[in-house]
């Protein structure tokens, strides 16, 4: 599917023009991200963030993209690359950065870390180190959805590797077969970890492969904000319109190494390079940019409020409070008077 | 401690009614599916069949097939979905045939449902209950007859249940339900056609609390589900040459009841744990342990094991019946703590696990 949207005329100012306003918005939320996790990299460095660490650096324009189709009460189900997830969806850059620190104000009280950040009242079902394992619950959000006659949507991202799992073929048919309220979106990054998409699937064509269970599939550009935004939309009406589970090919690429760990020497830097002229958030901002819908300033401004935000971020993380040690069994069982009132 | 309901012989009053194991369980989830609308029943072939072993036979002309739900055959994504309902307000029982099927979920029962209330910091409960049968006895061979609950016994997050009795399998599904966090209750295939009474007053039973299933002094036999009958039967056997044995019946293997068990022992000074599960590793091991290190100066005699043969599990009816605790091995290994003289040969295929 092709869905290209320039924009059309140049605009003296954003503020009269909302759909010029959106476009901005998108850049923001884009630009957030990779701040963020650009900041996220410097932290890691000096070991103020430990564990494993999965940057989504290049893959912005999926989250922000999806994210404009979805309504405050439709659920999202995340992998362990969520940092982009977590942050299009709302949950405070402050209560991700402290949750990456290991604080008491983390979104996960510290028990979760990067590859575990959740926010129930944002109904962001957060991040799931084992890859394909959110997708069933997905489908059991949206089936309880179903159940109580909500129309709501339950989007679960999940990479090309999910496609290996049993879990993604399961969950799958289950949705098909019950028609549930579910968008799946697959990040297609061409990357298994490190191992390359033709290396870990013998056929590589995913929407196709996901049409074969009966689902509305398609393929679309990840790297174009604009196209992703699009499909997302159209396939979440599709889902609330009741047309049951709807599938997302997003082509998309990650810049940076499958982790922190990662020495990245499976691919071309060449290939790297390729991908890197397609930068979604840099792509965007050009092209606003051309139709004088950016200026210079702005830019600078926006960068400047970014960085402010991120900078507030860290500082109330390394000001945080630990966790007590006190408190390490809490959350295995919930409390006794949850059970017995 | 609690002690509960043993149905004791003697005249039946009106408000005590014959059943069975399997309409007992089948009784608890119609009443649980009446009572609340979010309780719904979903796995393999639970309603138009019937349930795997007829648990939910009639279920679905009742409550219909939004609620009494077929799965199709893919354990993960059926359990993970009853787990990504319960997370949204639901209270899913989910049935998997066996718990040998059961490790097809493992991820989805480990890595989330046992994991997300920790890992959201308190934020994602998962008030979820999965159903599954247990243990050997049918001739099905290793792939259908394993005992593996004490697997599940090892993983914090999870109440793990294991209904002994008639008043047990009706009434331990209401607490599971109403437990904020995932349950698992397994039921032991062999209890199924058990017949017996159940008490018209009977309610809901403490699932914190191991039961005595039958007051001793001597030797505190120490069991739950599939081996409680064998266990019962011993103890009537220990009792015919003088022999007073306690049978603790754990009901809930995971919080273990420490209090209820250790209490026995003090009383009796000996323990036998009599658990079909594989030695190496076992649930007995645990108790085994926990009494090491709680009740060591109560104890009179090494704590003695009655296990499964570490053997996965034959076909052959003499060879299952090999395999598995039987109830002349419990009377061995308790004669044995108490310090009674074992007859030559009594140990014979009835306990070979436990030089291995």
């Amino acid at each position: 599917m092709s869905t290209t949207r320039t924009p059309r005329k140049p605009r003296p100012s954003a503020r009269s023009d909302p759909q010029a306003a959106h476009r901005l918005a998108l850049l923001e939320s884009m630009l957030r991200v990779r701040r963020f996790e650009e900041r996220c990299v410097e932290l890691y460095s000096a070991a103020r963030i430990r564990g494993f660490m999965h940057l989504y650096i290049g893959e912005e324009a999926v989250a922000v993209g999806v994210n404009e189709a979805l309504t405050d009460d439709d659920a999202v189900v995340s992998t362990y690359r969520e940092h982009g997830h977590a942050l299009a969806r709302g949950v405070p850059a402050e209560a991700i950065m402290a949750e990456m620190f290991g604080k008491a104000t983390g979104c996960s009280r510290g028990r979760g870390g990067s590859m575990h950040l959740f926010d129930a009242g944002r109904r962001f079902y957060g991040g799931n180190a084992i890859v394909g394992g959110g997708l069933p619950l997905a489908a059991g959000l949206a089936l309880a959805d179903r159940m109580t006659g909500r129309n709501r949507v339950t989007c679960c991202f999940f990479g090309d590797g999910a496609f290996a799992e049993g879990e993604f073929h399961e969950t799958a048919n289950l949705a098909a077969l019950w028609g549930l309220p579910l968008l799946l979106v697959c990040e297609n990054n061409l990357y298994a970890m490190g191992t390359a998409l033709a290396r870990h699937q013998a056929q590589t064509d995913l929407a196709l492969r996901a049409a074969a269970y009966g689902m509305v599939s398609w393929a679309v550009d990840g790297m174009d904000v604009f196209a992703v935004e699009d499909a997302a939309r159209r396939a979440a009406e599709g889902v609330r319109a009741g047309g049951g589970p709807h599938f997302l090919e997003m082509r998309t690429y990650r810049f940076r190494a499958h982790s922190m760990y990662d020495s990245d020497r499976y691919r071309d830097k060449a290939e790297i390079e390729h991908w890197k002229e397609r930068d979604p958030v840099e792509g965007l901002a050009r092209r606003l940019r051309e139709a004088k819908e950016l200026t210079d300033r702005a830019r600078t401004a926006l960068e400047d409020r970014l960085a402010a935000e991120i900078d507030a971020a860290v500082e109330a993380a390394e000001r945080a409070p630990e966790e007590p040690v006190e408190d390490l069994l809490k959350y295995v069982t919930s409390p006794v008077e949850a059970i017995r009132p | 401690m609690t002690v509960t309901h043993t149905p004791t012989a003697g005249p039946a009053t009106p408000s005590v009614e014959k059943t069975t194991y399997r309409e007992a369980m089948r009784e608890a989830l119609r009443e649980a599916l009446r009572t609340d609308d979010r309780v719904f029943l979903m796995g393999e072939d639970v309603g138009r069949y019937g349930g795997c072993f007829g648990v939910s036979l009639g279920l679905l002309e009742e409550f219909g097939p939004e609620r009494i739900r077929d799965a199709p055959l893919s354990e993960s994504a059926f359990v993970g979905a009853g787990i990504g309902a319960a997370m949204a307000g639901m209270r899913p029982i989910v049935e998997i045939m066996t718990v040998n099927f059961s490790l097809l979920a493992l991820d989805q029962i480990l890595n989330n449902a046992a994991t997300l209330l920790h890992m959201s910091g308190g934020q994602l409960p998962v008030p979820i209950v999965i159903r599954m049968t247990t243990g050997a006895g049918r001739q099905l061979a290793a792939q259908h007859s394993h005992s593996l609950e004490g697997w599940y016994a090892h993983i914090p997050g999870l109440r793990v249940l294991a209904p002994a009795t008639i008043t047990d399998a009706r009434h331990m599904l209401t607490p599971a339900l109403a437990d904020p966090d995932p349950v698992l209750i397994f039921e032991h295939g062999s209890l199924y056609n058990v017949s017996g009474e159940l008490s018209a007053h009977s309610g809901p039973v403490d699932i914190d609390r191991a039961a005595i299933r039958r007051p001793g002094t001597d030797v505190s036999v120490i069991t739950y589900g599939g081996s409680l009958p064998k266990a019962l039967a011993a103890a009537e056997d220990l009792a015919n040459i003088g022999i007073s044995a306690e049978v603790v019946d754990l009901r809930t293997l995971r919080p273990l009841d420490d209090a209820t068990i250790g209490d026995s022992v003090a009383r009796t000074h000996r323990a036998v744990v009599v658990d079909e599960g594989w030695r190496s590793g076992s649930l007995a091991a645990e108790i085994s342990a926990r009494l090491t290190e709680q009740h060591f100066y109560d104890l009179d005699a090494p704590i003695e094991r009655v296990c499964s043969v570490e053997v996965p599990m034959p076909y052959a009816r003499r060879l299952e019946e090999a395999a598995l605790p039987q109830p002349a091995g419990i009377v061995t290994a308790a004669r044995r703590a108490v310090g009674e003289p074992v007859p030559t040969g009594a140990d014979e295929g009835a306990d070979a696990g436990r030089s291995s």
